[in-house]
C-alpha cells in the first residue's frame, strides 16, 4: 500500500513531528518502498500462529507492595526546560 | 407538560477508582495525596529514558478482589498495553493500562431502587491502568480554558487506578446516583480504595443518550465529564437529559460529543472543537510480562471478601426487624454497621441503637466533618450501656442526650457521667411530691384554670416540676402525680 | 611498556601483581585517545574525573586485596545510552544533548561495585537506529581500519574504540544486530547476549522486546568476564530471566567433537561478498577439521525476518521516543505558544531524519485500521521464525553464519537508501527476533585489508557455547590480535 501524502500529514500529527512539504514528498516515497517491502508477510498464512509479543515466556514478575525512597526532585529539575513553583511548566493546553 | 415520559434515558458510567496501596502501580514511590508538588517521583513513574516498570502484586490482588465483587471472570491470562497519545500529565507519552484482555469482565452491581425494586447494572470490564499526574493551571480566572500556562505534578502520576465500565444499563439519572453510592459502598467495604471523590479518589464519567420510548436503536451518545460528587453527577446527568429531549422535540440533531458539566452555573457544556479523533495505538506493553491468575489466587481472595452492603442491609432488616431506610443508611460503610451491631449486642436494642446512630451520632459526626465512625471516641459498648440505663429507667430520654454529648467529647463511659454529675432519675414519688406542693403553690391560678377546664396549663406544670429537678424527676411520674393532685 | 593495548585478562594479571597502578592505566588510555580519537571520533564525552576517582578507590582496594574482581581497576567505555547518575547522557541525540539522568543504569552500577573505571560515552546511531553510526546528531565515527568507511553501527563508537585501543573494552547495546554487526566491521568480538539475560534498566530503550546490552572486547576471554559481571536477574527489569549466572570465563576449553555446527543454507545466498563468505567458510571448514559436526540445516523464514524487524522495532521506538516532548527534559522550543506547538517543534528540532522516519513507520503499522495488518502480523511471523530456530536446534547446538553481508563500507555509500542500509543486518536480525544470543569474531580479512566477521548462534541462554566454540577458534588462529595501522 502507498503511503500519501496525507497520510504522511496523519501519521506526522500522531507522532507530533512538523514536516516540511518536501519531507512529505519524501517521506511518502521512503515509506511506502518500506510498506511495500514488508507486504512480502501476506505471502505467509499465519491464520493458525499465534503471535509473539514478548522475548520470552516469562510470567509473573511483580514486586511487593513497599515503599522506596523516592528522588530528590531537584536532580530532576536540573535537566528540565522551565520549573517554577514545584512544577514543570507548559504552554497553554487547548 | 412532562416531555419525558415520551423518552428513554440510556445511561453508562465509567468509574475511575484510586487504589489505596501503599506504593504506586510499577515504582516504589508513596501513594499518597497532597504533598507538595512533585514529591513522590522516581525514574520509573516520571517515565524517565530508561526506566522499567515493574508490577505492583498488591494492585493485581485488589484489582482480582474487585472483579470478584462484581460478579465478574476474572481472566486466567492477563496483560498490560500501551495506551498512546500525547498530553503534559502523561510522562512517557503512553498509559499503562489493558486493552483486550481486562483483568475482570461480564459482571453486574445489585442495586435497590427507592420504591424498594432490585435491579442488576451490567458491568462490561473492569481493568488496571496507572493514572496521570496533576496539571495546575496559571489564570486569572480560574476558567480552565482561559489557561495560559500550566504546572505539572507528577506525584499522582502513576498511582493504580481500575476502571470500571458499566452496560448501558441504566434509566434514569437518580438510578446512575444509586449505582454510583452503591459501588462505593462495595468498594470501600472491601478497602481498596478510599473512593473519595473530592480528592479524586473516585471519578466518574458519563454517556448519556436519550431515544422515543418503543424505539430500539440507540440515540446519539453524549460523554460528560467533570463532575466531582455523586449529586453532581445526577444533575449533569438530568440536565443533559432535558437538553437532548429539548433537542429532539425542536426538531433538531443531536451532536457526538464530550461536555464538561459547570458545577456553578449547573450546565454542561461542548468541548467542541478541543479535542481530536483518538488513535491510541495500544499494543502489549513488551515491558512487563503477562499476568496468570490462579484458582488458587482467586479462591484465596475470595475468602477475604466480607458480607457485602446489600447483602447486610437485607439481613439488618430481618434479622433486627429495622425499617429499610435505617438499613441502607447503617450499611452504607461498613464501620458504621459494625458499630450498630455491637451497639445492639450490648443493649438489645435495635431500634433504639439504629435512632441514637442514625439521630445524635452521625448528625454530630457530619458537624465535626467526621467521615469514619471508628474515628469518635464514643465506643459501641459504651453507646450500648447509654440505651439500657435509658431503658432501666436509670436516666431519662433528655439526660441521656446531655450524657451523649458528654461522652462524645470525653469518651467516657456512661455510669461514670451519670454518678459524677449525679444524672440519676428521680422515680421516688414522695421527693416528687414535694416538687409537686412547691410549684402548685406557686401557680394557684394556673391549677384553677385547669379545673376550668383549660388542660392546657398541665404541660406548663409538668415543666415547671421538670425545672426544678433539673430534669431528673421521671416525666411519665410527675405527669401521673400531679393530675391526681390537681383532681383530687 | 602500552597499557592501552592490552586485554582484561592482561591488564588484571598486572594489577593484582602490583606490577601496575589503576591510574597508569588511565594515563595510557587517556593518551592513546588524545592522540588518536580525533581521527576516529569514538568518544562523545570523556569522564576523566570520575575514571580517577574510580581508579583512586580500585587502587585501595587492590592495596587492601579487599574485593578483588577481574574488573577491578580496568578502564571500560559505554555506549551513550546507558544512564549514568549526573553525567551526560544523550543517545547521540541532539534531543538529549546536555540531558544528565538522576539514576544509573543497572549493568552500569554492577560494574562500578566489580570495581571498574569508566573512560567515557561512546559514539552511536541518534537513539541506536541505524548501522553505520552516521545517524549520530553530532558527527561520524570512523572505522580504524579505514577512516573512510564507517565502524558499523549503531555501536560503532564502542567497536572502534576497542579495534583502536581507545579503551579496555566497552558495553554496546543490539536490537537488530547493533553489537554484532559493528563488532564484525571492526574486526573485534561482539556478544549479543539471549533477550533477558542482561538487565535493560537505564538503557534508553528503542524497541523493548528487542534491546539487550552486551560485552564488546578485544578476545573472547575478556568478553566471557564481562558477561559474567553484568548478567542475571535484575528485580528492577520484569523481563530478565531467573537463571543462575555461570562464570563464563572459568571454563572455555571444550571438546569439540561433542558439537554440532549448523549451516543454514538461507544466510549464504547471492548478494553476499565473495570475500565474506570465503572466509567464512573457511572458518567452518576449521571447526570440522578439529572434529566438530557440521550439519547443513534451513531456517526457511529467513528472508522475511527484515520485515518483521521494520514493523516490530519502529513500533516500539515510536513508542518508547514519545516521551522525548520537551516537558520534562530535552530540547525545547520556548517559543510555541500552546502545547501542541511546543511538542511538535521540540520534536522537530531535536530528531534526526532517519529517528523520524522511524517513529513514523512505527506510528503508521500501530494506527487505526492496521494493527493488524502490519504489527499482529509481524509477531506471528515472529512466531515462524523462532520455530525456525527451535526446529534447527533439536539437531544442532550453535548456527555459524556470516554476521553481515559484506566488509565495511564508505562513509555516504547507503545513508540515502534507508532499505539498503537495513539490509546490512540481514543476518542479525532473524536471531534477534528469537532472542537468541549470538557472538561476532574476526574471520579474516577482505582485499581491501577491512575485517570479516563470523556469526555463530546459541540456544537461548546457551552463552558458553559460543564463548567455547569461540574460544577454540581465537587459540588457533590471529585475526582478532590483528591491529589497525591508524594513521
Amino acid at each position: 500500500m502507498a503511503i500519501l501524502k496525507k497520510d504522511v500529514e496523519y501519521i506526522a500529527h500522531l507522532s507530533r513531528l512538523n514536516v516540511s512539504e518536501d519531507e512529505k514528498e519524501e517521506y511518502s516515497k521512503q515509506l511506502s518502498n518500506i510498506i511495500q517491502h514488508i507486504e512480502r508477510l501476506n505471502e505467509l498464512n499465519t491464520d493458525n500462529v499465534e503471535p509473539t509479543y514478548y522475548a520470552l515466556d516469562i510470567k509473573n514478575v511483580f514486586r511487593e507492595d513497599k515503599i522506596e525512597e523516592s528522588i530528590d526532585k531537584e536532580k530532576v529539575f536540573n535537566s528540565a526546560p522551565l520549573i517554577e513553583k514545584n512544577g514543570f511548566k507548559v504552554p497553554k493546553i487547548i | 407538560m412532562d416531555l419525558k415520559k415520551n423518552y428513554e434515558t440510556v445511561i453508562g458510567l465509567e468509574v475511575h477508582v484510586e487504589l489505596n496501596t501503599k506504593t504506586k502501580a510499577f515504582c516504589g514511590c508513596m501513594n499518597k495525596f497532597g504533598e507538595e508538588p512533585n514529591t513522590f517521583i522516581c525514574p520509573v513513574c516520571l517515565g524517565l529514558p530508561g526506566s522499567l516498570p515493574v508490577i505492583n502484586f498488591e494492585m493485581v490482588r485488589r484489582a482480582v478482589k474487585i472483579g470478584l465483587v462484581l460478579n465478574c471472570m476474572i481472566s486466567d491470562i492477563t496483560k498490560f498495553d500501551r495506551k498512546n497519545y500525547y498530553y503534559p500529565d502523561l510522562p512517557k507519552a503512553y498509559q499503562i493500562s489493558q486493552y483486550d484482555t481486562p483483568i475482570a469482565k461480564n459482571g453486574f452491581v445489585e442495586i435497590i431502587n427507592k420504591d424498594g425494586s432490585k435491579k442488576k447494572i451490567g458491568i462490561i470490564r473492569a481493568h488496571m491502568e496507572e493514572d496521570a499526574g496533576k496539571l495546575l493551571h496559571l489564570t486569572k480566572t480560574g476558567q480552565i480554558g482561559e489557561a495560559e500556562e500550566s504546572l505539572v505534578d507528577y506525584n499522582r502520576a502513576g498511582v493504580p487506578l481500575i476502571e470500571i465500565v458499566s452496560a448501558p444499563d441504566i434509566r434514569t439519572p437518580e438510578e446512575a446516583y444509586i449505582y454510583l453510592k452503591t459501588l462505593r459502598a462495595i468498594l470501600r467495604y472491601i478497602d481498596v480504595s478510599d473512593c473519595n471523590m473530592e480528592e479524586g479518589s473516585f471519578r466518574c464519567d458519563a454517556n448519556i443518550s436519550v431515544r422515543k420510548k418503543g424505539e430500539e436503536k440507540l440515540g446519539v451518545k453524549v460523554e460528560i465529564k467533570n463532575m466531582n460528587s455523586f449529586r453532581n453527577v445526577q444533575k449533569a446527568l438530568e440536565y443533559e437529559e432535558q437538553r437532548q429531549i429539548q433537542l429532539l422535540e425542536n426538531g433538531q440533531k443531536i451532536i457526538q460529543e464530550t461536555r464538561l458539566w459547570d458545577a456553578n452555573k449547573e450546565k454542561t457544556f461542548s468541548m467542541r472543537g478541543k479535542e481530536e479523533a483518538h488513535d491510541y495505538r495500544y499494543f502489549p506493553e513488551p515491558d512487563l510480562p503477562p499476568i496468570e491468575i490462579s484458582k488458587e489466587m482467586i479462591n484465596e481472595i475470595k475468602k477475604e471478601i466480607p458480607e457485602l452492603p446489600v447483602v447486610k442491609a437485607q439481613r439488618f432488616i430481618k434479622e433486627y426487624d429495622l425499617p429499610e431506610y435505617d438499613a441502607f443508611l447503617l450499611t452504607e460503610e461498613k464501620e458504621t454497621a459494625d458499630f450498630f451491631e455491637n451497639v445492639v449486642k450490648v443493649c438489645g436494642e435495635p431500634k433504639l441503637s439504629s435512632n441514637w446512630i442514625m439521630v445524635e451520632l452521625l448528625a454530630k459526626m457530619n458537624q465535626d466533618n467526621i467521615k469514619n465512625i471508628n474515628e469518635i471516641k464514643i465506643k459501641p459498648e459504651d453507646l450500648g450501656n447509654l440505651i439500657l440505663l435509658i431503658k432501666k429507667g436509670t436516666i431519662s430520654g433528655k439526660i441521656a442526650k446531655e450524657v451523649f454529648t458528654e461522652m462524645y467529647k470525653t469518651g467516657k463511659d456512661p455510669e461514670k457521667i451519670v454518678n459524677e454529675k449525679g444524672l440519676i432519675q428521680i422515680t421516688d414519688s414522695k421527693i416528687i411530691e414535694e416538687v409537686i406542693d412547691k410549684v402548685i403553690s406557686a401557680n394557684q391560678k394556673i391549677v384553677d384554670d385547669i379545673k376550668g377546664g383549660k388542660e392546657k396549663g398541665i404541660g406548663f406544670l409538668v415543666g415547671q416540676v421538670m425545672k426544678e429537678t433539673k430534669g431528673k424527676a421521671n416525666p411519665q411520674l410527675v405527669n401521673e402525680l400531679l393530675k391526681s393532685k390537681i383532681y383530687k | 611498556m602500552e597499557l592501552f593495548k592490552l586485554t582484561i585478562e592482561e591488564l588484571h594479571k598486572q594489577l593484582i601483581e602490583k606490577k601496575v597502578k589503576p591510574s597508569e592505566i588511565l594515563d595510557s588510555i587517556y593518551k592513546r585517545i588524545e592522540s588518536v580519537d580525533p581521527k576516529i571520533k569514538a568518544y562523545l564525552l570523556l569522564t576523566k574525573e570520575l575514571a580517577y576517582n574510580m581508579a583512586k578507590k580500585a587502587e585501595e582496594k587492590i592495596m587492601k586485596n579487599e574485593n578483588i574482581t577481574e574488573l577491578t581497576g580496568i578502564p571500560v567505555a559505554i555506549k551513550d545510552n546507558m544512564c549514568l547518575e549526573g553525567v551526560p547522557t544523550t543517545c547521540a541525540a541532539k534531543m538529549l544533548e546536555g540531558y544528565k539522568p538522576p539514576y544509573t543504569a543497572t549493568v552500569l552500577e554492577r560494574l562500578k561495585d566489580a570495581g571498574a573505571v569508566f573512560l567515557g560515552k561512546l559514539n552511536m546511531d541518534e537513539y541506536a537506529f541505524g548501522s553505520s553510526t552516521e545517524n549520530s546528531s553530532f558527527f561520524p565515527t570512523r572505522n580504524p581500519w579505514d577512516l573512510e568507511r564507517v565502524p558499523g553501527g549503531s555501536s560503532g563508537g564502542s567497536a572502534a574504540a576497542v579495534a583502536a585501543d581507545l579503551c579496555i573494552a566497552a558495553l554496546g547495546s543490539d536490537t537488530g544486530g547493533s553489537i554484532k554487526q559493528p563488532a564484525a566491521l571492526c574486526g573485534i568480538t561482539g556478544l549479543k547476549p539471549t533477550y533477558g539475560r542482561v538487565s535493560r534498566y537505564g538503557l534508553i530503550a528503542f524497541a523493548s522486546s528487542l534491546d539487550q546490552i552486551g560485552p564488546m572486547t578485544k578476545t573472547i576471554k575478556d568478553n566471557a568476564i564481562l558477561l559474567k559481571y553484568i548478567a542475571g536477574k535484575d528485580k528492577k527489569d520484569s523481563t530478565t530471566a531467573d537463571i543462575k549466572v555461570i562464570d563464563f570465563a572459568e571454563n572455555l576449553e571444550c571438546d569439540i567433537k561433542k558439537f554440532k555446527i549448523g549451516i543454514p543454507k538461507e544466510y549464504f545466498i547471492e548478494g553476499i561478498q565473495d570475500e565474506v563468505k570465503e572466509n567464512v567458510l573457511s572458518a567452518i571448514e576449521f571447526f570440522r577439521k578439529k572434529g566438530a559436526q557440521i550439519i547443513d540445516i534451513s531456517l526457511p523464514h529467513t528472508d522475511y525476518a527484515i520485515d518483521v524487524y521494520y514493523i516490530i522495532a519502529p513500533a516500539e521506538a515510536s513508542s518508547n521516543l514519545a516521551r522525548f516532548d520537551g516537558v520534562q527534559y530535552g530540547l525545547r522550543d520556548t517559543e510555541a505558544e500552546n502545547i501542541i506547538d511546543m511538542y511538535k517543534n521540540s520534536r522537530q528540532k531535536g530528531f534526526g531524519k532517519e529517528t523520524k522516519r522511524r517513529i513514523m513507520l512505527g506510528t503508521y503499522v500501530l494506527s487505526s485500521g492496521y494493527y493488524d495488518a502490519y504489527y499482529k502480523k509481524a509477531q506471528k511471523v515472529r512466531t515462524l521464525i523462532k520455530q525456525d530456530f527451535n526446529f534447527a536446534f533439536e539437531k544442532v547446538d550453535v548456527i555459524i553464519t556470516p554476521t553481515s553481508p559484506t566488509t565495511a563500507f564508505k562513509i555516504g555509500e547507503k545513508i540515502s537508501d534507508p532499505l539498503t542500509m537495513y539490509l546490512s543486518d540481514i543476518f542479525t536480525i532473524a536471531p534477534n527476533l528469537a532472542a537468541l544470543p549470538g557472538i561476532s569474531i574476526p574471520c579474516g580479512f577482505d582485499k581491501n585489508n577491512l575485517p570479516i566477521g563470523l556469526q555463530i548462534i546459541g540456544k537461548p541462554f546457551k552463552e558458553d557455547d559460543l564463548y567455547k566454540i569461540a574460544y577454540l577458534y581465537q587459540k588457533e588462529t590471529n585475526w582478532h590480535l590483528k591491529k589497525p595501522d591508524i594513521n
